[in-house]
């Protein structure tokens, strides 16, 4: 690691007004020397007001466009300026700012292109419903199986990446169901990932993504995503 | 067939291929799009007036009743054009979407350099 490298920690918000002040300042108090870009996806709340106000940079689309092309915003940002290393973290206040060095410091230390922060390896504090634990698990399995990297949290928005993946991602970034895809793709690209334990808090406000009545509709959704992903054609590496 | 069918299959294929012309003309309908609808009123058209093909066509699919392998043609046409469509669709929301994302950039770059601006004014 270089003490000249430049990372950027990208938050996706779609109506976080509740949580996005306390994930930024919780951010701000950490020893990393980082940047902090919200990805403000046309929320209708005043999630991109709070984020100015705490002093950080805000990039809002002119509409709703989904997580996907939210986070690849966030990606082109980072590959303009120049960063060397990205964070994506929610901004509901799931994840926990304390645990990004542990998995940018893998990053930077070469270990692999993509650091995921895993709730399921590691102690296991974080209790998820059964239903989608299940769902979860069976994404994991397929994932590992057609991938050949195991990565037992597909869907953990918690992620470091270095510059190589930064660009890969700024230019192609899958729209429906980005986390456990970009795991599938990048792994067919012979991009490196590894997992890390990390804790994660449960939800602060708002609603998750997933919602566990949903949970088997969305694993099959996912698990199509996947399989489509598979037969797909993708830029290459550079 | 008889000749009523055959006479209304014509009519209707022309009329078709009127329209497009005309949307064309009018500059409603792109040209890179309208190829496709053309095609398929060309093709109804020569089969409506040309019995003999539609029957051997009809013969070769394994349909009895000559009328109904043009209604079988028509709706394979019709299949085409909705995929073409979607296709068309689907290149313009990715386009929209990367138009999006650089308006998102772009404002924000706008949004730094106005910050930076004023700070300097003050200093």
């Amino acid at each position: 690691m270089n003490s000249n490298d430049k990372t950027l920690i990208i938050i996706p918000a779609y109506n976080e007004e509740g949580s996005i002040a306390k994930v930024i300042t919780e951010i701000q108090q950490i020893d990393t020397p980082v940047d902090i870009l919200v990805v403000n996806d046309g929320s209708k709340d005043r999630t991109a007001e709070v984020a100015t106000s705490c002093g950080v940079a805000v990039l809002s689309a002119p509409y709703n466009q989904g997580i996907g092309a939210t986070v690849q915003t966030g990606f082109k940002y980072a590959a303009r300026s120049g960063y060397d290393y990205a964070i994506q973290l929610d901004g509901d206040g799931q994840h926990i700012a304390a645990e990004i060095p542990k998995i940018l410091s893998v990053a930077q230390a070469g270990e692999a292109d993509m650091v995921i922060g895993s709730r399921y390896i590691g102690e296991k504090t974080y209790k998820t419903p059964l239903m989608r634990r299940l769902g979860m698990l069976i994404i994991s399995t397929v994932n590992s199986l057609v991938t050949g990297q195991k990565v037992t949290d597909n869907t953990s928005g918690f992620r470091a990446f270095n510059k190589s993946v930064i660009n890969y991602l700024a230019n192609y970034y899958p729209s429906d169901y980005p986390e456990p895809e970009v795991v599938v793709i990048l792994s067919r690209k012979k991009f490196k990932i590894k997992e890390v334990p990390v804790q994660m808090r449960f939800r602060e406000s708002g609603e998750s993504s997933i919602s566990s009545i949903k949970s088997i509709y969305y694993m099959i959704k996912v698990l199509l995503a996947i399989f489509v992903d598979l037969f797909k054609s993708y830029p290459d590496k550079k | 067939m008889s000749n009523r069918i055959e006479l209304f299959a014509i009519l209707g294929s022309l009329a078709i291929a009127f329209a497009i012309f005309e949307l064309i003309r009018k500059g409603k309908l792109q040209e890179k799009y309208s190829l496709l609808w053309f095609g398929s009123a060309l093709v109804l058209l020569v089969l409506s007036c040309w019995k003999n093909l539609l029957e051997i066509i009809a013969n070769l699919l394994g349909v009895y009743y000559a009328p109904s392998a043009l209604f079988l043609i028509a709706a394979f046409f019709g299949i085409l054009l909705a995929l073409h469509f979607t296709l068309v669709i689907s290149e313009l929301s990715e386009k929209n979407k990367t138009l999006a994302q650089e308006v998102g950039l772009l404002s924000l770059k706008i949004d730094l350099l106005e910050k930076k601006k004023q700070t300097e004014e003050t200093n």
